[in-house]
């Protein structure tokens, strides 16, 4: 009597094109994601961007900036990157720009290296200890600054031998009591065949890495005041997922319409396609954002996110996204047959565009491609914009980039969805 | 808007409701409709009568300007299918129970409305009129999946109304429901004629269209094989002869060769004989028992409907 179940089972299954597709193609779609994203397959670490302004323009501080150029890990910005090849080079940072670059998430981490710096580069103690590198840092991003302060001691170690053979130099002479002129002459012989390696490019790979030998002070430029930092991230990713699950599931009910010959009596009414698409367009949109809407208030009441105070810039986004999202689930009606293609051709999407859009895993901390890929997905527009409402207190103008991405996005889908319809308006 | 529903007379002053001309409708290799015409008359209940798959539902469709004709042409009051002006004359009454489960069914009739342009005391009117029509104004606050299959196709048709049109379309209205709540559709209907609604009722239920139609069409794959009223039908069919019902106990062989031999048929164990006149049936039955066949029963009727579809096409409406 098994075998007969079994079979019958398999039957239904394999004319179940919708359960098939969940089955196989679903889990293979989430491991080829994830396996691009953690398994180093192809542009494998993540680097980190980090702007480097450099006050001091001495040996030291250029030993030192050429020493975090080389690191494979860093890419390494001295001034603002040009959108038009064409024009002149922006000018360099300073620290005035460099900081409100990390506040507009251009890097999450900016080394200043300040004025005097050469004169006493390495700190044993403070008493010789010149001023400190400030390392200014996006509190959102755990990550990058760690790894910036532990490459910036590695480069001290590396890129500038001489300065801490000097400095150690210093450092005797405090304590000891001063060379003898023969000491003095050796010492000298030695660093200068420091100098000579050092300007012979020996770039030296050594994993050796100091600690503590250049001071540093930190400083949050973004975040450091928020009260439950990560929050307004969660609510934006997990939130927008949820939506594209509930527009599709709602758009679905233009299917349900379809099958009942619901949709036919409508539109041998006053109603035409195109308004009943706009209608439903419109009641999705709303359900969308009082979704989200929901979602940050519980936010705000459990979690302290700062709602409140970011009113305009959640009402811009959250109406921009809640039209984008109900803009593609009208799509994914339209293109469906039946609810249960709809089920699975939905699930597959929606769950691809939140793990490459970034609702799933920071996309900070995805490789370059992925992170590029990102950009075609909805869930990563919609949580650059709320980021910048929630983390970086941008003001809405600074969302233009996002709003305009979001609607033509959602226009553009929309007007998709109203081509695919077609088949529904005359049989 | 347009006008409500008026006195049968006044509906006599207006043009010609409907008129279809030569309509055709494929679908890939088939034809569904073919080559259609026919006129409906002011204030008539107009029939289609025709099997499943004969064409009923898509000329309806085109009719209500939900399917392109492939040729021909669809006249509402002088509007083209699908304009504005032919859709507020027309009220469609599709097979499918058409509506939102999750609505009462007040919430439905006033949805439907409004997709129509009512509003107000307007809407409020004609929602109250089609729950007392329907009958369903004690239930109007009920959902309308809590409804038993009767009161949902009442409310189905109560929809198709509630904008109060001219012509009224009604596809197959009674299809599975039991014989009472029939006889509700029927008053139904015969309510909105009082009105002076133009109908075209599609249904392969011969009784139907003998008891509600003025005017009958019978299609067959696409065609209109006859047209005409009752009377007319069977008239053409039949002139003055009846038909003779009889069943016989005997070798199912030679019951089939002895009703060949007096050029009759068999339909479900019945031979059925037409004849011209009454005296004919005992030269019938005394020629049966010479040939050792039992007569079990007889019976004499005049020709319906479905004879003279059998007639005209050697199939029973239901094949």
């Amino acid at each position: 009597m098994i075998i007969p179940i079994v079979r019958t089972a398999l039957m239904a299954l394999r004319r179940d094109r919708a359960s098939l597709a969940l089955s196989f193609i679903l889990p293979i779609a989430f491991f080829s994601i994830f396996a691009v994203i953690f398994g180093g397959q192809h542009d494998s670490t993540p680097k980190i961007k980090v702007i480097l302004v450099d006050e001091d323009k001495s040996s030291a501080s250029l030993d030192l900036a050429r020493g975090l150029e080389r690191e494979d890990s860093l890419v390494v910005l001295t001034r603002p990157t040009s959108k038009n090849k064409a024009a002149q080079q922006p000018a360099e940072y300073t620290a005035a720009t460099a900081e409100a670059a990390v506040k507009s998430g251009d890097a999450p981490v900016a080394l200043i290296i300040p004025r005097g710096f050469g004169q006493n580069p390495i700190s044993f103690g403070r008493d010789l200890g010149g001023p400190a590198i400030q390392l200014l840092n996006d509190s959102s991003d755990l990550i990058a600054p760690q790894m910036v302060a532990g490459l910036l001691q590695k480069a001290a170690m590396t890129a500038m031998p001489e300065v801490m053979a000097e400095q150690g130099m210093k450092y005797s002479e405090q304590y000891i009591g001063g060379f003898t002129p023969e000491q003095r002459k050796r010492s000298d012989a030695g660093l200068e065949e420091l100098r000579k390696i050092q300007s012979g490019g020996a770039g030296s790979r050594s994993n050796a890495a100091g600690n503590g030998i250049i001071a540093v002070n930190s400083r949050a430029v973004v975040g450091e005041n928020k009260r439950n930092p990560m929050v307004s991230f969660y609510a934006a990713a997990i939130g927008v997922m949820f939506l594209l699950f509930t527009a599709s599931g709602s758009a679905g009910s233009l299917l349900d319409e379809a099958e009942s010959g619901t949709l036919d009596r409508v539109l041998s009414s006053r109603v035409t396609m195109t308004a009943l698409l706009a209608g439903k367009l419109a009641f999705n949109t709303l359900l969308a954002f009082t979704q989200l809407t929901v979602m940050f208030l519980w936010a705000w009441a459990v979690f302290k996110l700062d709602f409140f105070t970011h009113i305009p810039g959640f009402l811009v986004m959250g109406l921009c996204t809640a039209f984008a999202v109900a803009a593609f689930g009208m799509v994914l009606a339209s293109l469906c047959h039946t609810r249960a293609q709809l089920g699975a051709l939905s699930t597959l999407l929606i769950l691809t565009m939140s793990a490459v859009g970034g609702s799933m895993f920071p996309r900070f901390l995805m490789p370059a491609v992925m992170q590029k890929a990102g950009l075609f997905t909805i869930n990563a527009w919609a949580i650059d914009g709320f980021t910048k409402v929630f983390w970086r207190d941008l003001p809405v103008q600074d969302l233009w980039q996002q709003v305009s991405v979001l609607l033509a996005v959602g226009i553009a889908l929309f007007i998709v969805a109203r081509r695919i319809a077609r088949r529904w308006e005359f049989a | 808007m347009n006008a409500p529903l008026t006195s049968p007379a006044a509906a006599k002053l207006w043009p010609i409701p409907l008129e279809i001309d030569s309509l055709v409708r494929r679908f890939g290799q088939v034809t569904a409709v073919d080559g259609i015409s026919l006129e409906l008359r002011a204030g008539e209940c107009f029939g289609l009568l025709g099997p499943n798959g004969a064409g009923k539902s898509t000329l309806i469709r085109c009719i209500v300007g939900r399917a392109i004709p492939d040729a021909g042409r669809v006249s509402v009051f002088g509007s083209q299918a699908g304009s504005v002006d032919a859709r507020a004359a027309l009220g469609w009454i599709p097979q499918e129970l058409a509506l939102y489960p999750r609505l009462t069914c007040k919430e439905n009739l006033a949805a439907f409305g409004r997709y129509h342009g009512l509003s107000g005391d307007k809407l409020r009117e004609s929602v109250a009129w089609c729950l007392d029509w329907a009958a369903l104004a004690d239930r109007a606050g009920d959902l309308e999946k809590n409804l038993s299959g009767g009161m949902k196709r009442r409310l189905n048709m109560a929809a198709g109304i509630i904008h109060r049109p001219r012509i009224v379309l009604m596809d197959e209205p009674t299809v599975g429901v039991d014989p009472q709540s029939r006889n509700r559709i029927f008053e139904m209907i015969e309510a909105l004629r009082g009105e002076g609604a133009a109908i075209i009722y599609t249904t392969h239920y011969m009784e139907e269209a003998e008891r509600l139609c003025d005017r009958v069409a019978i299609i067959d794959h696409g065609r209109i094989i006859a047209l005409g009223s009752n009377e007319e039908l069977i008239h053409g069919a039949f002139a003055s002869r009846s038909q003779v019902m009889a069943r016989f106990d005997g070798p199912p062989a030679d019951v089939s060769s002895w009703v060949e031999r007096h050029a009759g048929r068999l339909v479900d164990g019945s031979a059925e004989f037409t004849i011209d006149h009454s005296t004919q049936i005992a030269g019938l039955l005394d020629d049966a028992a010479k040939a050792g066949l039992e007569l079990l029963d007889v019976t004499l009727r005049r020709p319906n409907l479905e004879s003279v579809f059998l007639h005209l096409t050697g199939r029973e409406l239901r094949d």
